[in-house]
C-alpha cells in the first residue's frame, strides 16, 4: 500500500530482533485426513515475504485442503501451520489479521453491490465505516471498477468478480495472499489481468502470495515452486531448481518426471 | 531448527472494531433480508393465516376466561397473538439456520469465518443478526394485527421488545445447535416436522396449558417442559407490560445453554469434510 495506514506498518519499517527472515507463512509437518482418505501427509514448505510461490498440483491433490487448514476452516490434525511468526491455532486472531484469501468457489453477495460486499467485509475484520470507504472506492479504482461501485454483483462478468474477490482479499492490507485456481473458468484476457495484478502486489507492495494452480503456464521462471501431488511434497524451492533437479528443461516435463512414476491408473487429471 | 519465530507483538482487539464488525453483520443481514422480499411475505403470511382464519374459526369453540396477564374476557385473535410472534421467531431461528448450512455450501460462511475476530463472537453475531431480522418481521405483523383490532397498551410495543430479543436469541441458538448436526439443505423438512411443528403445537401458543390439562396431564407436562412455551409467555406477559418471572427464567437459561452448545458444536470442516473439501476437489 502506497499510502500512510496505521493498520499495517511498514514492513521495511519495523525493527527485526531476529537475524532469520521471518516467513510469511510456515507450513511444518501437516498431515490430515478425511475418515479412510489421507488428503495430505507431513506437507512442510515456506513462502517467503514479497514472493510469488506457485502451489502445482493436479485435481485432487490436497491444494484445497491446504487453504482450508490454513484458513482455519478444518482444524489442524498434526503439524504446524504459521503466518508472520503467528501460530494459527495459538493465536489465530493475530494470524488471520494478515492473511488474505481468495477462495476457489465464489463468495461474494450476488445480490449486494459491489462496495457493500467490500465494507461487510471490512466490518469483519474491524475497519471503521469511514476508513473502509475510502479503501473500498480506493481499490475499485484499482480494479477498474469504480464506475460499477453500485450495481449488483451479479451483473458483473466472472473475470470482474474475480477482480472484486482480489480487491475484497486485499481490503484489510494483509501481507499474504493466498488464491485458490483464481483463474479457473477465465478467459485468456481475464486470466492475464489478474495473473498480472497479483504479480504487481508481490513486487510493488511486497505481499508475499501462495497461488495454487494446476496450470504450469501461470508460473514464472522467478518464482518459489511447491509440487504436491496426492497430498505430498515431491519437490519445492525456486523453479529453475525444480526444473534441473527432476533433469528437466522445462516445469511441464518437470512436473510429469517427477509425478509421473506415481500417477495410478485412472488418477490424475 | 524451527524457523517459526514470533516477531510482532499480538496486539487483540479493541471494543471499537467488536462493534464495527457487530453492526457490520447485522447490516449485511437485513441488506439480504430486504432483498429477499419472498421471505418477507411468506413470513408474515404464515401467521396472518392462523390469525384470519384459524383463530376467526376457532373464536366459538374455544373460550378463554380470565387468566394473567389478561384482565378482561378476551377474544381467541387477542390469544394467540403472542404465539404467532413467537412462531415468527421459531420460523425465522431456523430459518437463519437454514441459511447458515446453505452459506457454508455456498462458500459465504467462509468470508465470515475467515474474519480474525474470535470464532464465537462471529456466531453470537449471526445469532443477534438473525434476531434483528426477526423483530422486524414481529413488529410488520403486530401493526398488522392492530388493524384487526388486537390491541395491546401502548407502552406493551416497547416493553416487549426486551422478551423479543432474549427469545430471538434462543430460538436462533437453537436452530443453529441444529444446524450444525444436519448434513445437507434438504434435511431442513425434516427439522420442519420433527422440530417447529412439535415445539409449536405442544405450547401455549393456541391454547391455555389448563384447558391442555383438563385433556391430559402428560401433554400438560411437555408443554410445561417445552422452552416454547415459556418464550410465548415471556411475550405474551412483557406485551401487556408484565413479567413472568418463571419464563424469564427458563428462556435465559435455555439461550445460555443452545448459544454455547451451539458455538461449541459448530464446526466448519465437519459439514464440509463430509463431501471432502468444498471446491471441486475430489
Amino acid at each position: 500500500m502506497t499510502s500512510p495506514a496505521p493498520i499495517a506498518e511498514p514492513h521495511d519499517a519495523a525493527p527485526r530482533p531476529d537475524p532469520v527472515v521471518v516467513p510469511a507463512l510456515a507450513i511444518e509437518g501437516v498431515s490430515h485426513a478425511y475418515a479412510p482418505r489421507r488428503a495430505l501427509m507431513d506437507v512442510s514448505f515456506n513462502v517467503r515475504p514479497a514472493s510469488f510461490t506457485a502451489l502445482l498440483g493436479l485435481n485432487g491433490a490436497g491444494k484445497s485442503t491446504l487453504f482450508s487448514l490454513v484458513t482455519r476452516l478444518f482444524g489442524i490434525q498434526s503439524g504446524r501451520i504459521a503466518i508472520f511468526g503467528h501460530d494459527i491455532s495459538k493465536s489465530p486472531g493475530e494470524a488471520l489479521r494478515l492473511l488474505g484469501v481468495v477462495f476457489q468457489p465464489r463468495t461474494l453477495d450476488l445480490d449486494l453491490s459491489l462496495t457493500q460486499n467490500l465494507l461487510y467485509h471490512a466490518a469483519l475484520h474491524g475497519i471503521s465505516r469511514r476508513e473502509a470507504a475510502a479503501r473500498s472506492a480506493e481499490l475499485l479504482g484499482r480494479i477498474g471498477l469504480e464506475e460499477r461501485a453500485g450495481s449488483k454483483v451479479r451483473d458483473l462478468s466472472g473475470g470482474q468478480m474475480r477482480r472484486l474477490e482480489i480487491a475484497r482479499a486485499l481490503l484489510h492490507r494483509p501481507r499474504l495472499l493466498l488464491l485458490d485456481e483464481p483463474t479457473v473458468g477465465l478467459d485468456v484476457k481475464a486470466r492475464a489481468d489478474i495473473i498480472s495484478h497479483v504479480r504487481q502486489l508481490v513486487t510493488e507492495q511486497g505481499i508475499g502470495v501462495l497461488w495454487a494452480t494446476h496450470l504450469f503456464d501461470e508460473i514464472n521462471p522467478a518464482d518459489d515452486l511447491v509440487v504436491l501431488h496426492q497430498g505430498k511434497v515431491l519437490a519445492k524451492g525456486p523453479m529453475n531448481r525444480v526444473i534441473a533437479e527432476a533433469g528437466a528443461q522445462d516445469v511441464n516435463t518437470a512436473f510429469m518426471r517427477l509425478t509421473g512414476a506415481q500417477v495410478m491408473p485412472g488418477g490424475g487429471a | 531448527m524451527s524457523s517459526i519465530t514470533t516477531r510482532d507483538a499480538p496486539r487483540g482487539f479493541s471494543v471499537q472494531e467488536y462493534l464495527t464488525c457487530l453492526t457490520g453483520i447485522v447490516w449485511r443481514e437485513g441488506l439480504r433480508f430486504l432483498h429477499q422480499r419472498e421471505r418477507f411475505v411468506s413470513a408474515l403470511v404464515r401467521p396472518l393465516v392462523w390469525l384470519f382464519i384459524f383463530a376467526a374459526g376457532f373464536r366459538q369453540v374455544l373460550g378463554i376466561s380470565i387468566i394473567p396477564p389478561y384482565e378482561t374476557y378476551i377474544l381467541y385473535e387477542v390469544y394467540i397473538a403472542p404465539g404467532l410472534m413467537a412462531m415468527i421467531q421459531l420460523f425465522n431461528g431456523m430459518q437463519s439456520s437454514l441459511s447458515m448450512v446453505y452459506d457454508r455450501e455456498m462458500g459465504n460462511m467462509r468470508t465470515l469465518l475467515v474474519s480474525p475476530l474470535p470464532r464465537g463472537f462471529l456466531l453470537f453475531c449471526k445469532l443477534l443478526a438473525g434476531t434483528a431480522v426477526s423483530l422486524l418481521q414481529v413488529y410488520a405483523f403486530l401493526l398488522i394485527a392492530w388493524l384487526w383490532d388486537i390491541t395491546p397498551p401502548a407502552p406493551g410495543y416497547l416493553t416487549v421488545l426486551p422478551a423479543l430479543i432474549l427469545s430471538g436469541l434462543m430460538l436462533g441458538s437453537l436452530g443453529m445447535l441444529i444446524s450444525s448436526g444436519i448434513k445437507q439443505l434438504e434435511n431442513f423438512a425434516g427439522v420442519m416436522n420433527f422440530v417447529i411443528f412439535p415445539m409449536f403445537f405442544a405450547s401455549s401458543a393456541l391454547y391455555p396449558l389448563w384447558r391442555v390439562q383438563e385433556g391430559s396431564p402428560y401433554l400438560y407436562y411437555l408443554c410445561e417442559a417445552n422452552p416454547f412455551t415459556h418464550a410465548v409467555e415471556l411475550i405474551r406477559f412483557a406485551l401487556y407490560g408484565q413479567i413472568n418471572w418463571i419464563s424469564l427464567g427458563v428462556v435465559a437459561s435455555c439461550t445460555i445453554v443452545f448459544m454455547v452448545g451451539a458455538i461449541l458444536a459448530y464446526d466448519p470442516s465437519r459439514g464440509l469434510a463430509r463431501r471432502g473439501p468444498a471446491g471441486g476437489e475430489g
